[in-house]
């Protein structure tokens, strides 16, 4: 991106002023490199998002920011309904509440190198991942508006998980709103046979190491030591959430068309906060939020049950579980006065800092955990919510890296079984149905996570606590 | 080369090129399966009908592209043949296919959808009709 058209307003954030229809400057954070690999369209997309109705403060973009579908993928924008403000099922993204779960085993990796290969194995076996792959339940139409409706605690009520699991996930587990209703029949029939499933593409379950930690005082609290051993879990609400995008995304945007209201892309199509179909998405993204909550507790059961036939003595307790496709309604400081917002974010983490309301007690002091995903045998860090960062672009932070390459030319450079063999030697076991999925998700076509994390860190949107390196990867 | 591929940020871009708006609709499902295996792979043993509507051109190759994304989750199959009838905005369609093996598809990524990223459909001053969009993975 050239950074003539931006100001510069400190060292890793940058303005793009007001110009046009944008109601709001935006804001990108970056650092000079991120920015100069930044492509254009991140800017227009930007300004794109700043033009729509009922938009506050400014139009946000985090530093792993890249070319999405009208919004950018890592943005973050909030909308005042009092204000005419708006609701994007573009601006959630169709994987609908992805994110990433870590759970603290107790162990060293000593005790887990001893059995790596045997773990690996044991997971591969118990945790459904890649295409056409199923999960052990069925769902009536009866359980799938259970599901929608209960999130992670519907989840616990059939037997997966720990009650205390509930306080360490957002929403304490069941996102409120949610009306199975206005999910459509093909979204739920796509659910079926789904719950469970890792999915193929970019999500995973990792066994990882603490490599290193940043900040003693939060890791501790945190429950985060070097050396131990963690496992996280990346993944969304499946097909279900897929559908539900796809149905709004048409719905707003023959709705805008037959309005005469031009968009510069379809994708940027939305409804008002008060209307109909604004109302009848929230409640279906809200339900495709539960789907994702209710699949990555069974999952983390299915962890769970493959380690203790390995590794009794691993606990397996939750650290936390963040979403990053979401439009979540949130109360924020706006010019000295507290307004109630609709904010969206787009392959964005919320990053609430200490004190937050939100937050279960044991992170009062700390400000939540941000859990950034990297990609297949790379590191993926833990960073803490900031004070400064509920300031900044109302509690949030990156998602992860990003692609450098398209899956084509990653095809062209690698093949599955090198990239297998490559890491294997590194000491990372790498499971996975597909060698040509592991040849599109060869470490080397993903920009470099640490980048990102360092800006958002001297950004001050989060802070830096653990980075992760991993030892496993079950790979759709 | 009727079908290819186009590259997009973290996704994939599928095009068809043909004759008629309907051929150029038959590549792109063609590019859409070679994302997740090669079609020579996929033998055309079940055949399933395919009917969509839609206001435009645009949205109705994304309202194609997503009924065959459906249809491949729900049914469990991969399609390597198919034939497009259009009529205004209306498309009638065959699919043919047969059920996912994992071993001998060689799968690589499940397609999650159709985006209206690069959507378009569109007549080529060489005659071609043209059918493309992203699709996400």
């Amino acid at each position: 991106m050239d950074s003539a058209r931006l100001n510069r307003r400190g060292e890793c954030e940058w303005e793009l002023p007001r110009s046009g229809k944008m109601r709001v400057p935006g804001v990108i954070y970056a650092d000079e490199a991120l920015i100069g690999a930044m492509d254009d369209k991140v800017a227009e997309q930007v300004a794109n998002v700043a033009a729509l109705p009922g938009i506050v403060k400014a139009s946000f973009a985090m530093p792993d920011a890249h070319w999405g579908y009208g919004f950018p993928i890592g943005g973050v924008a909030a909308f005042d309904a009092d204000d005419g403000g708006v609701v994007s099922a573009g601006g959630v993204g169709f994987d609908i509440s992805c994110g990433v779960r870590t759970l603290l085993t107790g162990l060293e990796t000593e005790e887990l190198r001893r059995v790596q290969r045997e773990l690996a194995d044991t997971l591969y076996q118990r945790i459904p991942a890649g295409l056409g792959s199923t999960g052990a339940l069925r769902l009536s139409p009866k359980d799938t508006d259970a599901m929608l409706a209960g999130g992670a605690r519907w989840a616990l009520k059939i037997g997966y998980g720990r009650v205390e699991d509930l306080e360490r996930i957002e929403e304490h587990g069941a996102m409120s709103g949610a009306d199975p209703a206005a999910v459509s029949d093909e979204a739920k029939k796509r659910q079926r046979d789904q719950m469970g499933t890792l999915g193929s593409g970019n999500h995973y379950l990792e066994v990882q190491r603490v490599a290193e930690i940043y900040d003693a005082e939060i890791a501790r609290g945190f429950g985060l030591e070097a050396n131990a051993v963690v496992v996280s879990i990346h993944c969304g609400s499946r097909g279900l959430g897929h559908q539900i995008g796809t149905d709004y995304l048409r719905e707003m945007a023959i709705a805008s068309k037959n309005a005469g209201i031009a968009l510069p892309e379809r994708e940027l199509a939305c409804a008002p906060i008060r209307s109909p179909v604004g109302q009848r998405y929230l409640s279906a993204m809200r339900a495709g939020i539960n789907c994702a909550l209710a699949n990555r507790q069974i999952l983390t059961h299915l962890a769970r049950e493959a380690f203790k036939s390995v590794l009794p003595e691993a606990k397996l307790d939750l650290l936390y579980d963040v979403s990053h496709n979401t439009c979540k309604l949130e109360e924020h400081q706006i010019d000295g006065g507290r307004r109630k917002l609709f904010v969206h974010r787009k392959g964005a983490t919320r990053a609430f800092g200490p004190r937050h309301p939100e937050l279960p007690p044991v992170f009062r002091d700390t400000g939540q955990p941000v859990l950034i995903g990297g990609s297949m045998g790379t590191s993926s860090w833990v960073l803490s919510g900031t004070e400064r960062g509920m300031h900044e672009a109302f509690g949030s932070a990156c998602h992860g890296a990003g692609r450098n390459m398209s899956r084509t030319q990653a095809t062209k450079r690698w093949n599955g079984r090198q990239v297998i063999d490559e890491l294997a030697a590194r000491g990372i076991l790498i499971c996975s149905p597909s060698q040509r999925g592991v040849a599109e998700e060869a470490p080397g076509a993903y920009k470099d996570v640490t980048e990102v994390v360092n800006a958002a860190d001297r950004a001050g949107l989060a802070r830096k606590v653990a980075r992760l390196e991993p030892l496993v990867c079950i790979k759709g | 080369m009727p079908w290819e591929h186009f590259p997009h940020g973290a996704d994939i871009g599928v095009r068809g090129i043909g004759a008629t708006r309907a051929e150029a609709f038959e590549q792109a499902a063609l590019a859409l399966t070679a994302v997740v295996t090669d079609p020579s792979r996929v033998e055309g043993k079940r055949a399933v009908e395919i009917a969509r509507e839609a206001p435009d051109d645009e949205l109705l190759l994304a309202d194609w592209l997503n009924a065959i994304v459906y249809e491949m989750v729900t049914l469990k199959m991969l399609f390597g043949r198919f034939s497009v009838q259009l009529n205004g905005g209306k498309l009638r369609a065959t699919a043919w296919g047969e059920p996912i093996d994992a071993a001998r598809h060689h799968v690589a990524v499940e397609v999650k959808g159709a985006t209206y990223t690069e959507l378009a459909v569109k007549h080529r001053d060489d005659g071609q009709w043209v059918a493309q969009c992203v699709v996400d993975v």
